[in-house]
């Protein structure tokens, strides 16, 4: 709801390491040294720290918490004389309403659908982009211009652009002899999905590469001469040398984007409004039609099952990876690096 | 440094590099050639790759028929303040959670994070509800301060990561020197970290410009609606006026393309900071 180019805070809120070579920052010393003003220093911290806890407090966890228990009761705008608690009832709904299959398989392939040739396409710019050329900088400025569009308007772009009448992907495809026909993109389900599909990939590969591109800046020379000296190939130094160095980054990096996609209707919504006939709602977009609809109670548990899948994702993948010593060893190489620095 | 490229290396990299960077751009050249078509030129064939005869039509039917100049004021003035003020409470926020340390501080940003991660759509009623009861439906100020709650928790966290990387020697000397806390702040931290600032204000008022959900559902009178809103009531009509459609389109993609052209290296600093630790 923070406009479609709502960034991955959680990769942010890592904890941060200050570049090499910046002048140490003693911030936790600095705190020790003022403990003896407790009070005083309470009071500061307090007063920053106010006014964007009363901001989000009031306007973001309120309507949230509200809108939790609404999940649980009867709660219809078109009706509001009967706002009694229903228990599950919202739930069963969600559950037996005919769309909800298609619903579920249709988030399951927007997610991963997206994610995997993000992640493909946008490793692949960054590997493309580490060696310094000229233009570079220009280049990623240009590729980066796709960020500053909202996920609704890129809807609209690509709904244009596979009109089936005047759409410039029906002519392309003919001068290319691909198709014969012009194709009705919008109006099947299943090329519908894939128009969609293509117009997210679009979007998002720039965040990927943008990503990765750094956590590469970041490996040490001295680790691909240690291994042009043992001999190691192409593939070899990019299995055993590159993809560990940044594992942590790969890892929160499609963590936050597979949350962030699944919460992500814009794009949908502005392409094709779930339509034709209801077959390519989401989760999100639908979650959004039940609102519209009045029906607070529905969308809100909705809302709950849509938290808890991601809850339960979120642990699954932070541990499941973490197994593999992933978070380890991200910490083990800060701490060398911040020795040296 | 990265090994010696081989010819062909090079040029499978420019080929693809060249390709994607055809695919990125071309969305945005097919809308603006669109909107700049004459209206009937729009739907004839042989679908024209560049104007036939160039034509400011549809940027007018946009301020003539649709009063489009009203959404671009009120996107202008919503996003501005919000963002601004925005800014200026994270910057406090985030000025704090960079330099000390305290019990509730994990805590903090775990809600701030939470924020990002919760589906906000779950919100939309019970939001309704609420600014029905301040009286702020249909209201300016009521999106501002809804957007400024939006806006505020990873503005937070992206600030604190540029405050990290100014020493904090800087501020204990201005405050020996007699500043109180918030003036070392003001006067001697915020203009070394100018660029990072303007970045982060630069990102809110995107993120508010390009605001969709919450605007649909808060605002609807036609002289308070905000540019996204229009271009939905664009699309919900049942036949979609594809030009004025790209005019508007481009309008609204043209000033947050100038911003982040003007900012991008500081966005994607503020983007990565926290994120690469090797």
């Amino acid at each position: 709801m923070s406009g479609t180019s709502t960034p991955p805070s959680g990769v942010t809120a890592a904890p941060s390491v200050r570049k090499e070579g910046a002048p140490p920052r003693g911030g936790g010393a600095g705190g020790r040294r003022r403990r003896e003003f407790t009070t005083r220093r309470g009071l500061v911290i307090a007063a920053f720290m106010a006014p964007a806890a009363v901001f989000v407090a009031l306007f973001t966890y309120y309507p949230m918490i509200a809108g939790s228990q609404m999940a649980f009761r009867n709660w219809n705008l078109t009706d509001l004389t009967d706002t009694s608690w229903v228990g599950i009832k919202n739930f069963r709904e969600v559950f037996t309403d005919p769309a909800w299959g298609t619903v579920l398989g249709n988030t399951a392939l927007w997610v991963v659908g997206s994610i995997v040739p993000q992640l493909v396409i946008g490793f692949a710019l960054a590997l493309w982009l580490r060696r310094r050329f000229r233009l570079r900088g220009l280049y990623q400025a240009l590729i980066f211009f796709p960020w500053a569009i909202s996920g609704f308007l890129i809807g609209i772009l690509f709904r244009w652009m596979f009109n089936s009448e005047f759409g410039v992907v029906n002519d392309l495809l003919q001068k290319a002899g691909l198709i014969d026909e012009p194709v009705a993109w919008l109006a099947d389900p299943d090329t519908a999905m894939v128009a969609v599909l293509v117009a997210n990939v679009w979007y998002g590969v720039t965040f990927f590469a943008i990503m990765i591109l750094a956590a590469l800046q970041s490996i040490p020379d001295e680790l691909y001469e240690a291994a042009a000296l043992d001999g190691a190939g192409k593939a070899r130094t990019l299995f055993r040398v590159t993809i560990p160095y940044i594992r942590v980054t790969l890892v929160l990096t499609v963590l936050l984007r597979v949350i962030w996609i699944f919460n992500f209707p814009d794009l949908i919504f502005g392409m094709t409004g779930g339509g034709p006939n209801n077959e390519t709602h989401i989760v999100t977009t639908w979650m959004i039609k039940i609102t519209q609809q009045g029906d607070y109670g529905k969308a809100s548990a909705l809302g709950l099952l849509v938290v808890a899948v991601l809850l339960v994702f979120a642990v699954f993948f932070l541990t499941a990876t973490r197994e593999r010593g992933g978070g380890r060893r991200g910490a083990g190489r800060t701490g060398k690096r911040e020795v040296r620095a | 440094m990265i090994g010696k490229e081989t010819t062909a290396g090079r040029a499978t990299k420019f080929t693809f590099l060249g390709l994607w960077l055809v695919f990125s751009l071309f969305p945005l050249y097919w809308i603006t050639v669109t909107s700049l078509k004459d209206p009937g030129d729009i739907f004839s064939f042989p679908i024209a790759y560049w104007p036939e005869r160039f034509s400011l039509e549809n940027y007018q039917g946009l301020f003539g028929k649709a009063d489009f100049g009203t959404y671009l004021v009120n996107s202008l003035v919503v996003s501005t303040v919000a963002g601004a003020v925005a800014t200026g409470i994270s910057t406090l926020s985030a000025y704090v959670l960079a330099r000390f340390e305290f019990r509730s501080k994990s805590a903090l940003l775990m809600a701030f994070l939470v924020t990002q991660m919760i589906p906000s759509f779950i919100a939309l009623g019970p939001l309704y509800l609420l600014m029905t009861d301040l009286r702020l439906v249909d209201n300016r100020l009521g999106l501002m301060l809804v957007y400024i709650a939006v806006c505020i928790p990873f503005c937070t966290v992206m600030l604190r990561g540029f405050f990290e990387n100014v020493p904090d020697a800087l501020e204990e000397a201005a405050m020996i020197d007699g500043l109180s806390r918030l003036g070392a702040l003001l006067r001697v931290l915020l203009p070394v970290m100018r660029p990072g600032i303007v970045a982060a204000f630069i990102f809110n008022f995107v993120n508010c410009w390009n605001e969709l959900f919450l605007s649909v559902t808060l605002m609807n009178s036609d002289e308070n609606k905000t540019v996204p809103t229009a271009l939905n009531g664009f699309i919900s009509s049942f036949n979609i006026d594809w030009g004025s459609m790209s005019a508007a389109a481009v309008l609204t993609i043209l000033p947050t393309m100038v911003l982040f052209a003007f900012a991008s290296r500081h966005i994607v600093q503020g983007l990565t900071a926290g994120a690469v630790k090797g």
